[in-house]
């Protein structure tokens, strides 16, 4: 990365909106207290810079509010629509599935949705079950619609651009835990591709595939594992539509291997598609079943003991990865039905 | 037949010329729709086909005064429409048979008719989502500046969504140049309206807002013209909203196959009261406007328009599924 500044992850996202906004005045933010920076200040300052024509607050009418960005967007704006916790997103769910994502098809490829919806999710805020939840998977099983999920400041900002210059709708699934870590970022924030998988560490002996805050904990645990004397690749695929697929696969037949993670409840996550993408094409090279790290299949809980215990952490990917090495030397065949740690 | 009309705020009756337009625009919509019970039938166009039989006055007195830049979103039933904003009949014809000449190549489909170069930017499946929409397209035309207004079409089924409650309070709060266009036929899918709302009139439901709103006889193609002519020219300055209602009935039921249609069933009498064309042909002959051989005339080339259509139809090939695919992301 060039040297640069030092950002948090909500900066890069403030400052790539403003630079956005400055370069296009088609773009436009949409969104509930976005005028006034939101809840945790993504938009801050926004309003004064670009006025409140291109930076509007809405009601909390999120159906509606997702449709007007669809039509804006079908008729020459592109719009950054905010939606407050992706857990909100179900109501906004009409618009983005059935008329963002199927227009430039519906429409024989008359209409382009070029659309931004930014929502960010993930538990380990004690807000409960309806404001903490990683619905990311949903998303990546809707054709025509983009699925971004930036893990680090300098991700959050680049693909924001990106996102914004695309001209289908992008769905940018951000993580609140991650929005106040200072990181380093480019001096000037330049757009990241969609659909290209970031390498992060170079390892032979376990590929790592990890989603959003699940990257830095990947980061933990490979070096927990390197001190074992096990060298891990990790990889961080950065946009889950279009999924980078050929980088990790090679990975994957290199080291025979792989863990994926996600803070998604494991049942139908994105660690499902991957996994059986990964097995197909690396099956003949495989020394252990791929290993998936999600949630438990419960509601996020409330009572900070139990979230703790519910988010996967390094320590999850870590115990994964020594038991996809150790696959061989396992005493007893796993039986039947049971479940990976 | 793609005809562009000014709309400079002229008299708002109707003169010899526009109630001929409107004439042959009706009987464009009805002819088209009544050739697709046969084509339905013999499986040459596909899907769920729901006709607007009885309310080609909303579609002709609206869209005839819309310029090809002025934008329109209208819903499941919504043949008349589009044809009125000036979409090409042979190629709407070939997109309800799935064929590549089609408006949408044969991807969207009856309930889908987009044509974005006469200003048809969406029809949604699922009810009520083509509000927002609309007040999106009002809202990029109140950003972007000019005149260009947008119109969306809906039934009073679609009054019960959220999405009607959400539009409503944005495009009033933020002044948008939207025209709501309802199309109250009194019942929503398969029941009446009074098993869906205490609130009869659609006008009503918006009154708290107070903007401008009117509830017209959608057989009366004079009074639709009339009063969204006016809703048209201020809408033109930048503002808006605006409702009008438009009372109709439902001809044919809900969709081709309706097996509870013959309810809605009416005698001639009754219909011909009901009946947007058989009014405005009785108003044109009153006022020496057209004769009996001039009314047929519009008929006759109706009809000749939409077996053209069938047979330009007839004559393309679906889309490969790899075309098809390719056209998933722009």
């Amino acid at each position: 990365m060039a040297t640069g500044t030092e950002l948090t992850y909500v900066r890069a996202i403030n400052a790539a909106l403003a630079q956005a906004m400055r370069a296009d005045t088609r773009v436009i933010v949409i969104g509930e207290d976005v005028a006034e920076g939101g809840p945790y200040l993504a938009t801050e300052g926004l309003a004064d810079e670009f006025g409140r024509g291109r930076v509007r607050n809405t009601p909390i009418s999120e159906s509606a509010v997702c449709g007007i960005a669809v039509g804006a967007a079908q008729s020459g704006l592109r719009p950054v629509v905010e939606i407050m916790f992706i857990d909100f997103l179900t109501l906004a769910l009409d618009q983005l599935v059935n008329q963002a994502a199927k227009a430039h098809f519906m429409s024989g490829g008359q209409l382009a949705v070029p659309m931004v919806l930014r929502t960010q999710g993930g538990a380990g805020g004690r807000a409960g079950a309806q404001h903490s939840q990683s619905l990311e998977a949903w998303l990546t099983h809707i054709p025509g619609l983009k699925v971004v999920m930036p893990a680090t400041a300098a991700d959050a900002g680049g693909l924001l651009l990106s996102a914004i210059a695309d001209p289908n709708p992008v769905v940018v699934v951000e993580n609140k835990s991650l929005y106040f870590r200072r990181e380093a970022v480019p001096a000037t924030l330049a757009p990241l591709p969609l659909g290209r998988a970031h390498r992060l560490r170079r390892g032979a002996d376990v590929t790592i595939v990890a989603l959003s805050r699940l990257v830095g904990e990947a980061m933990t645990a490979a070096q927990r594992l390197a001190a074992d004397g096990i060298e891990a690749d990790v990889f961080d695929p950065r946009t889950l539509v279009p999924l980078d697929l050929d980088p990790i696969a090679d990975s994957v037949r290199r080291t025979g291997r792989c863990v994926v993670a996600h803070e998604a409840v494991r049942t139908g996550g994105f660690g499902a598609e991957l996994a059986a993408e990964l097995q197909a094409a690396a099956f003949d090279y495989l020394d252990a079943p791929i290993q998936r790290v999600g949630a438990p299949f419960t509601p996020v809980p409330l009572s900070p003991a139990l979230e703790d215990a519910y988010r996967p952490t390094g320590e999850d990917i870590y115990a994964a990865a020594r038991h996809a090495v150790q696959w061989a030397d396992r005493e007893e065949p796993v039986p039947l039905r049971e479940t990976t740690p | 037949m793609a005809r562009r009309r000014t709309s400079q705020p002229t008299a708002r009756n109707l003169g010899a010329e526009t109630a001929l337009d409107l004439l042959g625009t009706m009987w464009r919509i009805r002819r088209f729709e009544e050739r697709m019970a046969t084509l339905h039938q013999r499986l040459l166009v596909h899907g769920l086909i729901h006709l607007s039989i009885g309310s080609e006055g909303v579609a002709a007195g609206v869209c005839r005064q819309l310029r090809d830049d002025d934008e329109i979103y209208s819903g499941h039933r919504a043949h008349g429409h589009v044809l009125a904003k000036g979409a090409p009949m042979d190629r709407v014809m070939a997109e309800l048979m799935g064929r590549s000449a089609g408006l949408c190549r044969g991807l969207g489909g009856s309930m889908h008719l987009v044509d974005v170069d006469h200003g048809v930017m969406g029809a949604t499946g699922v009810v009520g989502g083509n509000l927002a929409m609309a007040a999106g397209g009002a809202l990029a035309a109140k950003i972007a500046g000019g005149d260009r207004v947008t119109v969306v079409f809906f039934g009073d089924g679609a009054v019960q969504t959220g999405y009607f409650a959400e539009t409503v309070n944005l495009a009033s709060l933020w002044q948008l140049p939207l025209i709501l266009v309802c199309e109250n036929n009194g019942m929503a899918e398969f029941t009446t309206r009074a098993e869906h709302t205490r609130v009869e009139s659609v006008c009503d439901v918006v009154a708290p807002y107070g903007f401008d709103r009117r509830t017209v006889e959608g057989a009366d193609v004079q009074a639709i013209w009339s009063a969204f002519g006016d809703y048209l020219h201020s809408a033109r300055g930048g503002t808006g909203p605006y409702l009008l209602e438009c009372r109709t009935h439902r001809r044919r039921g809900h969709y081709e196959g309706d097996p509870l249609a013959s309810r809605n069933a009416l005698g001639d009498a009754e219909w011909a009261q009901l009946d947007p064309i058989a009014q405005l042909e009785a108003l044109a002959k009153r006022r020496r406007w057209i004769d009996e051989d001039r009314a047929r005339a519009l008929t006759a080339e109706a009809d000749a328009e939409v077996e053209r259509a069938i047979e330009f139809g007839r004559a393309s090939e679906p889309l490969t599924p790899a075309q098809a695919a390719e056209l998933v992301y722009a």
